[in-house]
């Protein structure tokens, strides 16, 4: 899914599989800190985002 | 191919007359030149209905589910696969349907045909690789080779993978060095000059369904699109919805789809759909090395799962 997505021209870094268990929260705020960091590179996604103007 | 329907119809006409089956699955000449139309014959007389020629490119499999009794169908090598897929899939049962197999030599591409023409064509015909075609101020005669749809110039499975009988004789099947030159070509630009390629691509959906209704994998009794509660997606022409729709479906397909080319057959507005689905059939390949509908012993890879199956894109 994320290799059609990827296809399609939506950035890779906007994409992310991840399994975490609710007993892992360390893992869970280190991911979610990769991910806004990655995504805030990237500056906000124009692409699939419907303009309701 | 023309002796092919001579066979076909003794075969129906068998079939109906000892009673082995209850319908014949074909394909008749439709109501304009240059197109042809499902039909379900159940008396050996209409079997001077069916048609066969390179003008056949929707796939007969999407309509083999769902019906009851004994069924004969006329099968390509795509449309094949997609009865294994069926099978795989329990929408069939293999002792419910005879395969009456097609060696293909390919279908045309009846839009590049039409674009050689400013008027209707009134008369086509086929000879071998020779096509012929009329319209009331010109006549051309073009190669067959050069107007094959472009998932029949990538064929790869062209002999039917399961039949009870074959309608002619094996044809040599295509080995390609490189099978998905399409989605490598599209692979190839930045992000931003795919994105616009998709988006270039299904401007002119009118969100019609017909490629999906054409579809043999799209059976889901309400589809995604179709549902209100909840809406998974707009309904109008906006083109994140319309982009939505095509991607969505595109995935359903995943390891599933044959190629046979019915979505892009179906299409009114000539959008190659299939730039979608290849990309997920070459990662089938690329991860799985599997291509649909070639072995009913085997789960797809969706279906399944495998200590090996690649899992680097997970954290």
């Amino acid at each position: 899914m994320g290799n059609l997505l990827e296809h399609m021209g939506i950035e890779r870094d906007r994409i992310h599989f991840s399994w975490i268990s609710s007993a892992e929260a360390t893992k869970f705020v280190d991911v979610v800190k990769e991910i806004s960091n990655k995504v805030r590179a990237l500056g906000p996604n124009k692409k699939l985002v419907k303009d309701y103007n | 191919m023309d002796t092919c329907i001579q066979k076909i119809r003794e075969i129906a006409f068998q079939l109906l007359d000892k009673k082995e089956v209850e319908r014949v699955i074909g394909f008749s000449n439709g109501t304009i030149p240059m197109a042809t139309s499902p039909i379900t014959i159940a008396s050996k007389q209409d079997t001077e209905k069916l048609v066969f020629n390179s003008t056949c490119g929707l796939n007969l499999a999407n309509y083999i589910r769902q019906q009851k009794g004994k069924i004969a169908v006329i099968a390509k090598g795509c449309d094949s696969r997609n009865i294994v897929t069926h099978i795989i899939e329990n929408q069939v049962k293999r002792d419910q349907i005879y395969i009456i197999g097609v060696p293909c030599k390919g279908m045309i591409n009846k839009s590049k045909i039409k674009a050689l023409f400013e008027d209707d064509i009134l008369k086509f015909d086929e000879d071998g690789d020779t096509l012929t075609v009329e319209s009331s101020s010109k006549k051309e005669t073009l190669s067959k080779k050069e107007y094959l749809r472009d998932n029949c110039r990538l064929c790869q499975h062209k002999n039917p993978v399961i039949y009870d009988i074959l309608a002619g004789d094996p044809v040599k099947e295509q080995v390609l060095d490189v099978p998905y030159p399409d989605v490598e070509k599209i692979a190839a630009l930045d992000a931003d000059a795919r994105w616009i390629h998709f988006q270039e691509l299904t401007k002119n959906c009118i969100r019609c369904y017909a490629c999906r209704n054409a579809c043999p994998l799209c059976y889901c009794p309400t589809c995604f699109v179709d549902e209100s509660g909840p809406q998974w997606v707009g309904k109008g022409q906006d083109k994140t919805d319309v982009n939505t729709f095509h991607f969505l479906r595109a995935f359903h397909c995943a390891g599933r789809c044959t190629d046979c080319g019915a979505c892009v057959e179906a299409c009114p507005m000539d959008i190659n759909v299939r730039d979608f689905t290849r990309k997920l059939n070459k990662d089938a390949f690329d991860m799985f090395g599997w291509e649909a509908g070639l072995d009913q012993t085997k789960r797809p890879p969706l279906d399944a799962y495998s200590p090996d199956d690649p899992n680097d894109f997970i954290k």
